[in-house]
């Protein structure tokens, strides 16, 4: 097994602290990016900072672990589908009568279309940050791992 | 709807690509490509039309109006420059489909298109925005796509090749930002039209030359003047041989037009030209590329880097033009511009086909494809005569308008230096047309014409070669129209 | 005096010309690709330092605030950074295939592999 190499299986403090610690990432995670309208956050910095959770597992736990976690073919959806979903915010405020990612149309008054908008908007770039961000550790250390 | 029109030519192959990378098999991807990029041509006829019936249209982008906002703006330079890029890419994506399908292995394939659909975006990007830092993101969009497909080439080479090209691209990109951030930080404005009209305040300081100058060399590693070309040969030669056309037709004379668009609409022909001494450095590096380049042509043995070598050149002459600063000499740039763009893909078509056929592009490949390829070589040898500047081709009309400008400004010596370098295209393409013609292979010739879906693009382009060639009314209107309303109408 | 008050241009004019040395100085491709970065980092030094607007607060919107630093510029780099983690990417996962292809990562031996071939 490939995974018992990888993994720092010895490494009783660094598991523990990891397992503790990568729910925590991932909920300020989830507040970086829902928070990202009325403060410091978004999609870019929550889509990081989800993915070095799932980059800490990687390591902690070994590239197979993770993959089970997260699997390649999802990841690639995942990534293709944020960028899509923040352009069909764009499409979607054209169809309303807008220009392209005019999204104070999608609310009844503009400031609640442009919530609505930003906030589907950092999602997916949020979505495709994480994904991308992961997949591409993914195959730099596969890369590894097959040499 | 057709007021979306300037926004959709960018957004369909930006959401294109994504959809493109989901796909799998050979096929998919390709049609979406392809569909994408034929209705990208439909857009840009549409946009030009409308640009000369109406004048400059204007979108703001999320609706935030200009100067806050980002604007689209379109006027008759860059609704040209978009026909020109959606008619190449919808022209070569028919031809990748078998093209790359042989070069490439079929699991990349769908990031190829991918690629490509991300390469137009970024290239459609920069020429629709009206915004100094969008330019920069869409020239990023663009480059990164760019150095991915060069990296697919067969050859390992290819990999060195891309990783240099990044490096150049990279530091050619940041000095354009630097550029960029300077004239921020002097006018508080990002907006191309509004920074036209507050630099002039501001013109004498040395920040603003600053930001001239790295604004300029930044640009001028992208489309490759001489002596910045040097990531060109290589990332040409190596390039799978669709992405070679695809990119010898678009993405330098997309720079191109970064470089008109800030010398001319941002700083202004007067500061530009008048107080800056751009015109004296861009003719004499514009020369020294059109001899230097031509020469070193002449000795390739492989014939992809020998077109690519040729590239380097003919920027060459687009630089000279933009560097006369008269309405004659912009409108010549543009001419030749669009028309190098046109023989230049007609011959890495050509090219593709041979490759496709034989296997390789050396010289010693042409051996007697006179006979056993008839209809491509004689589609080389068109475009070859295209690329010299035989009359009824466009080359010809680009290079007549060249030289008239030239003497218009009474620089004789300039029309000596084209003529010149027009003399060692002969050599470069005779040399080819003689081993394509009259040596005979060296085994006996099991090679046959190559298939018609690579054929008909080739000869499409080859007959738009010699359509515009002797129909100028379309271009040189066009460009002439762009030329005078960027002059100001004057001189 | 202004020469010295302008020091954040000074630390940005060091940072560039250091990155853009070790590009041209280094052969191991990681290396070039670090000079890059930093190079490139210097550029966003130079955008955050240009909107920051003397005793300005952070620009989010908070009650008996007037001043606040233009955030402009940090959003403009936030999109560059997005753009130089892209080109890093890409010129790591290029360095990775070189080494596969060529069993080396200096610029040198790649140079002599290419025209020995």
């Amino acid at each position: 097994m490939s995974a018992g190499r990888d993994a720092m299986e010895g490494q009783l403090i660094l598991r523990v602290v990891s397992k503790f610690l990568i729910p925590v990432i991932m909920l300020f995670a989830l507040y970086v990016q829902f928070h990202g309208e009325y403060g410091p956050g978004g999609g870019f910095q929550a889509g990081v900072i989800m993915a070095s959770a799932l980059i800490v597992h990687m390591l902690v736990f070994g590239l197979d672990e993770t993959r089970r976690v997260a699997p390649l073919p999802v990841l690639r959806v995942l990534s293709a589908g944020g960028a899509l979903l923040y352009g069909a915010v764009g499409i979607v405020a054209m169809l309303f009568g807008g220009n392209f990612l005019d999204y104070g149309v999608l609310g009844p008054t503009a400031p609640t279309g442009q919530v609505i908008g930003i906030i589907v908007i950092e999602l997916g770039v949020g979505i495709t940050v994480a994904s991308t961000m992961v997949l591409l550790a993914f195959l730099f250390a596969e890369r590894v791992r097959e040499r | 709807m057709d007021a979306h029109f300037q926004a959709l030519i960018v957004v369909l192959p930006l959401l294109a690509a994504p959809l493109a990378a989901l796909l799998r098999g050979r096929t998919g991807p390709w049609l979406l490509a392809t569909l994408v990029s034929w209705a990208m041509l439909g857009l840009a006829l549409a946009l030009l039309l409308k640009v000369q019936a109406e004048g400059t249209l204007s979108y703001a982008l999320g609706g935030w109006a200009a100067p806050i906002g980002i604007e689209y703006r379109l006027d008759a330079l860059n609704a040209f420059v978009q026909v020109l890029l959606a008619l190449v890419a919808a022209v070569v994506l028919p031809f990748m489909h078998l093209s790359a399908a042989q070069e490439i292995d079929e699991e990349r394939l769908p990031g190829l298109y991918a690629a490509v659909l991300l390469l137009l975006a970024g290239l459609t990007g920069i020429t629709a925005t009206g915004d100094a830092f969008n330019v920069f993101v869409f020239l990023e969009i663009s480059s990164l796509a760019t150095y991915t497909l060069i990296a697919l080439g067969q050859d390992r080479r290819a990999l060195t090749s891309a990783f240099r090209y990044l490096i150049m691209g990279t530091i050619g990109a940041t000095f354009f930002l630097i550029g960029v951030g300077l004239l921020y930080g002097m006018t508080g404005t990002l907006n191309m039209a509004d920074l036209g009209e507050r630099l002039p305040a501001v013109a004498d300081t040395r920040t603003v030359h600053t930001a001239v100058a790295f604004l300029v060399v930044g640009v001028c590693l992208k489309l490759a003047l001489f002596p910045l070309h040097l990531w060109l040969p290589n990332a040409y030669t190596y390039a799978p041989s669709a992405v070679s056309a695809l990119l010898a037709a678009t993405s330098t004379k997309v720079a191109v037009y970064v470089l008109i668009r800030f010398l001319y609409t941002v700083f202004g022909v007067e500061f530009s030209f008048g107080e800056l001494p751009l015109t004296s450095i861009l003719v004499v590096l514009a020369m020294l590329g059109m001899l230097i380049a031509s020469a070193v042509a002449i000795g390739q043995q492989e014939v992809k880097r020998l077109l690519a070598y040729s590239s380097v050149a003919q920027v060459g002459y687009m630089v000279l033009g933009i560097a006369l600063a008269t309405t004659a000499g912009l409108t010549a740039a543009l001419l030749h511009l669009f028309n190098h763009a046109l023989m230049k893909s007609a011959l890495f078509l050509a090219l593709g086909c041979i490759a496709f056929r034989m296997g390789g592009t050396r010289v010693e490949h042409f051996k007697g494809i006179g006979r056993s390829m008839p209809w491509t070589s004689a589609a080389f040898v068109a475009g070859g005569l295209s690329l010299i500047g035989v009359p009824l081709t466009v080359g010809f009309i680009s290079k007549w308008y060249l030289v008239l400008a030239a003497i218009g400004q009474g620089w004789w010596w300039l029309v000596v230096v084209i003529l010149i370098s027009s003399l060692m295209a002969v050599v470069y393409i005779w040399r080819l047309v003689e081993v394509a013609y009259f040596e005979t292979p060296a085994e006996r010739d099991r090679h046959h014409e190559a298939p018609l879906s690579l054929l008909l693009p080739t000869w499409l382009l080859v007959a738009l070669n010699f359509w515009l060639g002797i129909d100028t009314r379309l271009t040189v209107g066009v460009a002439e129209s762009a030329a005078r309303a960027l002059t100001g109408g004057g001189s | 005096m202004t020469s010295l008050g302008l020091y954040n241009y000074w630390i940005v004019i060091a940072l560039m010309m250091l990155g853009l040395y070790t590009v041209i100085s280094r052969g191991n491709l990681v290396k070039k690709l670090i000079g890059l970065g930093v190079f490139q980092t210097a550029v966003f030094f130079m955008y955050i330092s240009m909107g920051f607007v003397k005793d300005g607060a952070a620009p989010i919107l908070t009650e008996g605030v007037e001043v606040y630093s233009n955030p402009l510029p940090h959003v403009l780099i936030l999109t560059a950074i997005v753009v130089g983690v892209a080109t890093l990417a890409l010129g790591l996962a290029l360095v990775i295939r070189i080494k596969e292809a060529y069993g080396s990562v200096d610029d040198d031996e790649l140079q002599a592999m290419d025209n020995a071939s």
